[in-house]
């Protein structure tokens, strides 16, 4: 394991900046095509609007390999993640336009545990809504 | 549709092997935007300890859900209603390139969340020496399904 963090440097209350994601259909059709997960409401507008969504929406898969990637570039390792879970309590929608969205990502560290792990609590909102809840993850530090 | 209660408990037959390789970790780090080094170069992730490239936390979703029981007519559930609620990855050792993994699900809660029906699996993830590797939860939940 290579976290760079330390465990010793950390203190709860301890902010993690930060950071934006970018998403738009292109990435969408990609996640797709990777995870397997072809609903047609993640790439086909006219299908999610048959269905009562606003526009195609991200996999929440999508939302949540987001927060994933935040957790491992601050730490460094992805080797170093022990535990992650989420709730999805919102909807990320990308227009189709050159734009789409941003999924914007915050973390603490909530708790310091035994064996040089803590617990981090995430932020992961696109525009205003939250569209994770109860995202943390306990992390293995240096 | 009210989901069959009988499901509940229910364990699934163990998947066949599925094997990670680096082409794959790459395509699924790429396809989420994760240029971390650790998921792309072997030597870099052999230098800091792991057998090979390492998966970003969230991977086993390509292999770990039993699709074929879901769409089960048996069990009653409507896939077109259907929303992603809660998931958790717990991990004994991190997924590299290289290993072979079965996955054994179980369901272990059915219910009924005001006109929704909610569902979760469990899916033991087991290396070639039947060591568990990870512990996937899915909670799903199909909308106006208790209606």
């Amino acid at each position: 394991m290579a976290a760079t963090v330390k465990y010793d440097d950390v203190e709860v209350g301890q902010e993690i900046p930060a950071a934006d994601y970018p998403v738009r259909r292109v990435n969408l059709v990609m996640y797709a095509g990777a995870s397997g997960d072809f609903n047609p409401i993640h790439w086909n507008e006219r299908f999610a609007k048959t269905v009562g969504l606003p526009d195609v929406i991200a996999h929440g898969m999508y939302t949540m390999a987001q927060g994933g990637r935040f957790i491992t570039d601050w730490v460094g390792d992805p080797g170093a993640v022990i535990d992650y879970g989420v709730r999805f309590s919102s909807m990320v929608v990308v227009p189709d336009d050159d734009q789409g969205t941003v999924i914007r990502v915050s973390g603490v560290v909530k708790e310091k545990l035994e064996d040089k792990r803590v617990v981090v609590a995430l932020t992961v909102k696109s525009g205003d809504s939250r569209v994770l809840s109860r995202a943390q993850s306990v992390v293995q530090l240096a | 549709m009210a989901l069959n209660r009988d499901f509940i408990g229910r364990v699934y037959p163990p998947s066949a092997p599925y094997e990670v390789s680096r082409v794959k970790i790459r395509e699924f780090a790429t396809a989420i935007g994760d240029a971390n080094p650790m998921c792309l170069d072997t030597e870099l992730a052999r230098a800091a300890g792991h057998s090979d490239v390492v998966a970003p936390p969230t991977f086993p979703i390509v292999f770990c859900l039993p699709s074929d029981a879901l769409i089960d007519p048996e069990l009653g559930l409507n896939y077109a209603m259907v929303v992603h609620s809660e998931q958790r990855f717990e991990y004994q050792r991190p997924i590299v390139a290289g290993d072979e993994l079965v996955s054994t699900a179980t369901i272990t809660e059915i219910r009924s969340i005001a006109r929704n029906e909610l569902i979760t699996i469990k899916t033991d993830i087991v290396d070639v020496h039947g060591k568990l590797v990870c512990t996937a939860y899915n909670s799903i939940v199909e909308r106006g399904g208790a209606a």
